[in-house]
């Protein structure tokens, strides 16, 4: 065996050597992340600067999806402002069209009626499970869990398919409406929904066998991307994301609206602050999601009457409910306005072109989405239209702490932080 | 503690609170915002330690033309209060709260980006949502809205404020 040979300075081709010393460089390596990139739920940017495989920097640079839905809404009717802010956060349209609603009547000074308003809850619960599956759908096929995947989108169906029965509509349903919700529970509804909730628990289950002793799932998740309850505090996290650092900030207890003093349900808490945690508590919600709907449904089998506020002003007209082709429609009123009444179709007339007339003031009303606080501004100059709406989105928020979670972590990481935080970018860009 | 108590609580510190829809508003001078803020958030029993959100309403003609509005909420005790200040057309800008609450970096980037409002001493003032070359704050009432060019022998569509609606 000869000597080993002498490690000797080898023609630098790549240029990893300084010419002029021969020392290695070690400069930092900037790439984009995104905005296309299947891992980045949308259109989301981010500059990172590398030090090897370590984050040392990251810049999220958002706006990509940005659609002028808050200066769209100052020029239609307030009515039709419901249609525009659903299309915000698209995966929990239900909580978008709750908070504006919410808030247009609170200046208007009127409440909708009790079923309504039971309806409202019940279609928001459900709705924040297809969120929470959306999520861990697309969380496990970026961790490569793909059966999970599946399966998270397989029960969303179910959930979609409810909510086509419901509203007429899959996504963007526009069915909460200022005074109230569009249109009653069809005939079918409770059955369907029902066996939803005997479905889901056993379902959950499954997740929860496949993924929380999983080595795997939990190599990905524990520890990755750390967040602590102070540094989250200050960067306005909400949501799970603030609840597996510890803090049970949840607004259906601190703050209720609709009646969610009533219910019974618990926060999850965890207090770890990593990605294995805010998965723990996304999972959990789900569970008293379930809880809450199952009381929602009992009590509107309980409580009859109109699902629209008996005020001319201010209630949508027709009675409308879901037909066989999907769309909603009121045959009688139809028949009522242009047949019999010449008032009737002057009131529709106005309804429909000018809509509600909402006195000044203004009022920030908040709900607790799938991801966080969703806050509307809403201003009024006592017109027809809104003067401002501001949208308080969760997703942009949250998207804010996303440096605090990736730097000093590994690339690989950046992956499962960014679905831990769970951004919308619907909801980002507005 | 209920809104009325809160009401009267923020009134020590500032003289101009209001309650409406149950909902209480705090108008504060803009040399005074930060020390109000930081009052706000220390004080014990008021404690609004949580900056939901920044944004600003426009009023052209009228003096103050931008009210800038806070919102803050309180997690110990479960309440909430809005900040607002009023600034003039050609005077729009004010501190920043950033060394308060880092997550007003956000907001307050995207309230420059709609309206010009300009946080003085904030970390990296840029547009947010709208491209970095984009000309003009498109929420200010006064931008023009712009008309959307058809196919249909070079006719286009007005802008939505000239359609005769409601």
């Amino acid at each position: 065996m000869g000597e080993a040979p002498e490690m000797t300075t080898a023609p630098d081709a790549a240029g990893f050597r300084d010419p002029a010393t021969g020392e290695l460089r070690q400069e930092t390596m900037i790439i984009n992340m995104g905005p296309q990139h299947p891992s980045t739920h949308g259109v989301l940017r981010l500059v990172l600067e590398l030090d090897g495989e370590t984050v040392i920097r990251c810049k999220p640079v958002v706006g990509y999806l940005h659609t002028g839905i808050e200066k769209n809404t100052e020029y239609r009717t307030w009515m039709q402002g419901v249609t525009y802010v659903t299309r915000a956060d698209y995966l929990s349209p239900f909580f978008n069209e709750l908070a504006y609603c919410l808030g247009v009547e609170r200046l208007l000074g009127v409440e909708a009626p009790e079923r309504a308003t039971l309806i409202r809850i019940l279609v928001c619960e459900l709705n924040r499970i297809t969120s929470h599956l959306v999520w861990l759908a697309t969380s496990g096929l970026e961790l490569g869990a793909v059966s999970v995947m599946l399966y998270g989108f397989r029960e969303r169906e179910v959930i979609m398919e409810i909510f086509e029965a419901i509203t007429g509509l899959r996504m963007n349903h526009a069915y909460i409406r200022i005074g109230g919700v569009v249109m009653d529970l069809p005939e079918e509804g409770p059955g369907k929904i029902r066996r939803l909730l005997d479905l889901l628990p056993r379902r959950i289950d499954e997740y929860e066998t496949l993924l929380h002793d999983n080595p795997i799932w939990r190599e990905r998740n524990e520890g990755v991307g750390v967040l602590t309850s102070e540094r989250a505090l200050a960067l306005g996290v909400t949501g799970p994301a603030l609840r597996a650092t510890g803090i049970g900030a949840d607004l259906r207890k601190d703050i209720p609206y609709c009646g969610y003093e009533s219910f019974d349900f618990d926060v999850p808490v965890r207090t770890e602050g990593d990605a294995y945690a805010r998965y723990v508590v996304r999972l959990a919600e789900m569970r008293e999601s379930l809880k809450i709907a199952r009381q929602a449904l009992e009590r509107i089998e309980e409580t009859p009457g109109p699902v629209m506020i008996d005020d001319p002003k201010v209630g949508w007209p027709p009675r409308l409910s879901v037909g066989p082709d999907g769309i909603g429609n009121d045959p009688e009123y139809l028949r009522h306005i242009m047949e019999e009444s010449m008032e009737a179709l002057i009131h529709h007339f106005k309804m429909v072109t000018q809509g509600v007339e909402v006195p000044a003031g203004e009022v920030f009303s908040a709900v607790e989405s799938p991801r966080g606080e969703l806050g509307y501004l809403i201003v009024s100059d006592g017109g027809h239209r809104p003067y401002r709406v501001k949208i308080r989105d969760p997703s942009f928020v949250n998207l804010q702490a996303l440096p605090a979670l990736i730097e000093g972590y590994l690339v690989a990481d950046t992956v499962a932080s960014v679905a831990s935080l769970d951004p919308v970018l619907g909801g980002v860009d507005r | 503690m209920n809104v009325d108590g809160l009401a009267r609580k923020i009134g020590e510190r500032v003289p101009d609170v209001l309650v409406a829809r149950g909902e209480v508003t705090a108008v504060v001078e803009r040399e005074q915002l930060v020390e109000t803020l930081a009052w706000l958030r220390d004080q014990p029993d008021v404690a609004l330690d949580f900056l939901s959100s920044v944004t600003a309403t426009h009023w052209p003609d009228v003096d103050p033309a931008f009210w800038v509005d806070y919102e803050l909420r309180s997690f110990p005790h479960k309440h909430r209060a809005r900040v607002k200040v009023g600034l003039s057309e050609g005077n729009a800008h004010l501190s920043s709260v950033t060394p308060l609450f880092p997550t007003a970096e956000w907001h307050e980037r995207e309230t420059f980006d709609f309206y010009g409002i300009v946080f003085d001493g904030h970390p990296d003032l840029t547009r947010i949502l709208l491209p970095d070359d984009w000309e003009g704050y498109p929420l200010r009432k006064d931008e023009s809205l712009g008309g959307v060019p058809t196919w249909f022998h070079g006719a286009t569509m007005p802008p939505v404020d000239e359609r005769g609606m409601a």
